[in-house]
């Protein structure tokens, strides 16, 4: 072993190099099997959903309740949006143009924000409670399963758009961006779904 | 089946679709809240078709073709030999880089866990070192095709000669576009 060698190996610190299959990165894989695991969790509760409504045969909503559909509908728009404001954003920094992406990233947190908020909102107006029956409780457990999602969504976006400001993402480097965004859209893909069946359906 | 959520960009259009999708079955519900379910299940069946018949990108590509750097009178071979492999006959007087892929199962490939799978493959590729004089033996990715793939990039070889299966030997052929034979 010469010299130079002999000093690299002996300031090299750590774990040695992973190695992995080169189709798929671990951490977009990490990521996949999260959205996997909450796709069954999103499973269990319609299960839940769907026995109480159509197996037990529950009124929807159950008299004298009333759904707020009509704040419901502005929060669908609110995060409908905020997925253009993601895509935007991966997609300038794609072009190089740092400040599109930060300017979409923190109009995607503020949105998320904005729906969080008033669906606290909603929950305070609403009249009533888990306490109530079935529909209450299956109403609370599946918005409030994906207001959780939308509270993880909005700590990987202050995460990102963090480090957007910190100057960490590039054309060439934005991996991080991209997960973020795949997750953020998989949150928004499962509001429609809830929105949808539990709202309107 | 295509994997929608491949990338940020693929997320997004799926996004799209699913509005599409929610927007017909809220009009059925207006009209009336079984046609809206009846909707919901065309929608749902025709989701799962969609994403059956996209194509995954670059799978209908054809295989690049690759040209021999070989210089005049010299001939290289490249050799894949599975582990396990304890004899390979080689060409004489032929420049030989024999690939032992370190093949694993497609759960051990998807996750990752291919690192006794590598054991296995160093052991054979190490046995093999010590039988062929003057060849190079080398591990490569644990898929056979995507390993030749590798080893082509830095050995411009003139022939692939597989000591495989037919399904390994039929795989690496529809990837490369150099002969490929059985050893």
């Amino acid at each position: 072993m010469s010299a130079a060698a002999h000093a690299e190996a002996h300031e090299r610190h750590g774990p040695p190099e992973p190695h992995y299959s080169s189709r798929i990165k671990p951490e977009t894989l990490g990521m996949y099997l999260f959205i996997a695991s909450e796709i069954m969790l999103f499973g269990s509760f319609f299960t839940a959903y769907f026995f109480v409504r159509i197996v037990n045969g529950t009124p929807w909503p159950t008299p004298p309740y009333h759904l707020p559909v009509f704040v419901a509908t502005i929060n669908t728009f609110i995060l409908m949006t905020s997925s253009a404001t993601m895509h935007w954003a991966t997609q300038s920094i794609k072009r190089g143009n740092v400040w599109g992406m930060r300017a979409g990233l923190l109009l995607t947190f503020l949105m998320g924000l904005a729906f969080l908020t008033s669906q606290l909102f909603e929950y305070m107006r609403a009249g009533f409670n888990t306490s109530n029956g079935a529909f209450p409780t299956i109403f609370f457990c599946l918005t409030g399963l994906h207001g959780v999602h939308v509270f993880v969504g909005l700590s990987i976006l202050a995460f990102m758009t963090i480090r957007a400001f910190r100057g960490h993402f590039s054309a060439e480097h934005h991996h991080g961006v991209e997960i973020g965004g795949i997750y953020w859209h998989f949150v928004d893909v499962m509001w429609i779904v809830v929105y949808t069946t539990v709202y309107i359906l | 089946m295509r994997n929608p959520l491949r990338s940020e960009a693929e997320a997004y259009r799926f996004l799209g679709v699913v509005i599409v999708g929610a927007a017909l079955i809220i009009a059925a519900a207006y009209a009336n809240k079984w046609a809206g379910v009846a909707v919901a299940v065309v929608v749902f069946v025709g989701l799962g078709w969609w994403l059956r018949q996209e194509p995954v990108p670059g799978a209908a590509d054809h295989a690049p073709v690759l040209a021999s750097s070989t210089p005049p009178g010299m001939r290289r071979v490249l050799v894949v030999a599975p582990p396990g492999t304890e004899a390979v006959s080689v060409p004489d007087g032929a420049e030989v880089l024999v690939v032992v892929p370190a093949l694993a199962a497609t759960v051990e490939a998807l996750t990752g866990a291919v690192d006794d799978r590598r054991h296995d493959a160093e052991a054979t590729a190490a046995a093999l070192e010590s039988r062929l004089p003057g060849a190079r033996v080398v591990v490569g990715a644990d898929d056979p095709a995507l390993a030749v793939e590798d080893a082509l990039r830095m050995f411009g070889a003139d022939e692939v000669l597989v000591v495989g299966d037919d399904g390994m030997l039929e795989a690496i052929r529809d990837r490369v576009a150099i002969p490929v034979r059985r050893a």
